[in-house]
């Protein structure tokens, strides 16, 4: 059994991980409301830009010359996925379960053979994918710096993206993040967002627009935005996702700890009173035996 | 009381403003200004850099933007833009940055027709600010 000086010393060391991690947890808690608050009011923005494209596309006369990105290069050759993560670490399956969700879907891309092309966002998604998918990764991205998810961060991605789709360098884009749902909950999405995937379209608005200039010059100006934007959308839903995910991982951490101290705590005073049981017994039979 | 129509300003981070008294807007659309008066017809346009106007009976509104698009619906007009700032908040400083940023930009040689018009309308814009 452990001396009582080596429980003394573990109680203590598990104490302040508690610490820490309850710590950190208020920090998450904290950042979430901001995050949770900030996807939130993201949302109109992307809704409307959605909903514009929708009508748009509904209304463009000229399918075959609508534009690339909306209609994609009629093959599906190349791959290009962006896997966005954090850049930071103790947040439970957060970061693990985007990579796993991607790790299926490139699995599913090269068995096809396909050729895959990886940007990773965040240096955490970075650190995972490239040790398999060294070779696939193309760019990698990080907003260490940045303390909020921002727009002007999410354009660069999508500005990148675009660069490249227009190189010919793919013809498929796929994003990977993490949806926010709740504290306890987040889901790994795959969104495509070239072409534009408009499959689950309600086009309840037959409503007759007019357009200036033409659907064909305000579409092509506007996919470049709304990639940026769906990047964006994915940041936001992302940075919320982390600071639920980090908040119950550390919830965790903290109540484990607190079992562990109840345990060596109860092991202590076990060993500490075996120890004075012994002692007594020692007196008392030294004396007996006088 | 009829001739008002509702306005909507959403940027990426948030909904900008919301307004829904309002009697005009005047928006730089990409063809030229555009005055929106209650029951106009349906539209999609985009924006290029200049000013908003917005008349409205607790007070008129002016913003500077970079790009965006409009839409308007059933007396709905939603702005969609990712740079605007209103003028009123606005100082000399922050005018002076933007056209400094514009005027590098418009300067630039390797970019194509269209950012080049882009950059040299925004610099124009700001210019008639000071």
């Amino acid at each position: 059994m452990a001396s009582l000086d080596d429980l003394k010393k573990r109680i203590a060391s598990v104490k302040s991980t508690q610490k820490i991690t309850k710590a950190m947890k208020m920090v998450a808690a904290a950042k979430l409301r901001r995050a949770q608050e900030s996807a939130e009011k993201g949302r109109p923005y992307s809704e409307k830009m959605n909903n514009v494209i929708l009508n748009l596309s509904n209304g463009i006369s000229d399918k075959e010359n609508a534009p690339k990105l909306l209609s994609g290069t009629g093959q599906e050759k190349t791959h290009l996925c962006v896997v966005m993560t954090s850049d930071r670490g103790l947040c439970g399956g957060f970061n693990s379960n985007i990579i796993k969700k991607a790790k299926g879907y490139f699995a599913k891309i090269l068995d096809e053979g396909k050729e895959l092309k990886i940007i990773t966002v965040g240096s955490k998604g970075n650190d995972q994918l490239k040790r398999v998918y060294g070779d696939k990764i193309i760019e990698n991205i990080s907003f260490k710096e940045s303390k909020n998810a921002n727009y002007f961060d999410a354009d660069k991605v999508g500005k990148m993206v675009i660069e490249k789709f227009e190189a010919g360098e793919f013809d498929v884009c796929t994003i990977f993040y993490n949806q926010f749902k709740n504290v306890i909950t987040q889901i790994p999405q795959a969104q495509q967002i070239i072409p534009l995937n408009n499959e689950d379209e309600e086009s309840g608005s037959e409503e007759n627009y007019e357009f200036e200039p033409d659907e064909d010059e305000i579409l092509s100006n506007l996919l470049p935005k709304n990639i940026s934007t769906q990047i964006f959308k994915a940041m936001l839903e992302n940075s919320a996702s982390e600071q639920g995910s980090r908040m119950s991982a550390m919830d965790n951490a903290t109540r484990n700890a607190g079992e562990m101290v109840d345990k060596l705590t109860i092991e202590y005073n076990r060993s500490r009173q075996a120890a004075i049981t012994k002692e007594l017994i020692e007196i008392i039979s030294g004396a007996e035996s006088l | 009381m009829s001739e008002e129509f509702k306005v909507e300003i959403v940027n990426p981070e948030k909904s900008f403003l919301a307004k829904d008294d309002v009697s005009e807007v005047v928006v730089p659309a990409f063809e030229g200004e555009m005055g929106i008066l209650k029951d106009h017809i349906s539209i999609i346009s985009f924006l290029k850099p200049g000013i908003i106007k917005i008349l409205s009976k607790s007070g008129d509104e002016s913003y500077y933007v970079e790009d965006g698009i409009v839409e308007f619906k059933n007396n709905n007009l939603s702005i969609l833009t990712s740079t605007i700032f209103n003028l009123a908040d606005m100082d000399k400083s922050k005018q002076q940055d933007l056209l400094k940023q514009a005027e590098e930009e418009a300067n630039k040689t390797d970019i194509n027709d269209q950012s080049k018009y882009l950059a040299d309308q925004k610099v124009g814009v700001l210019k008639t600010l000071n």
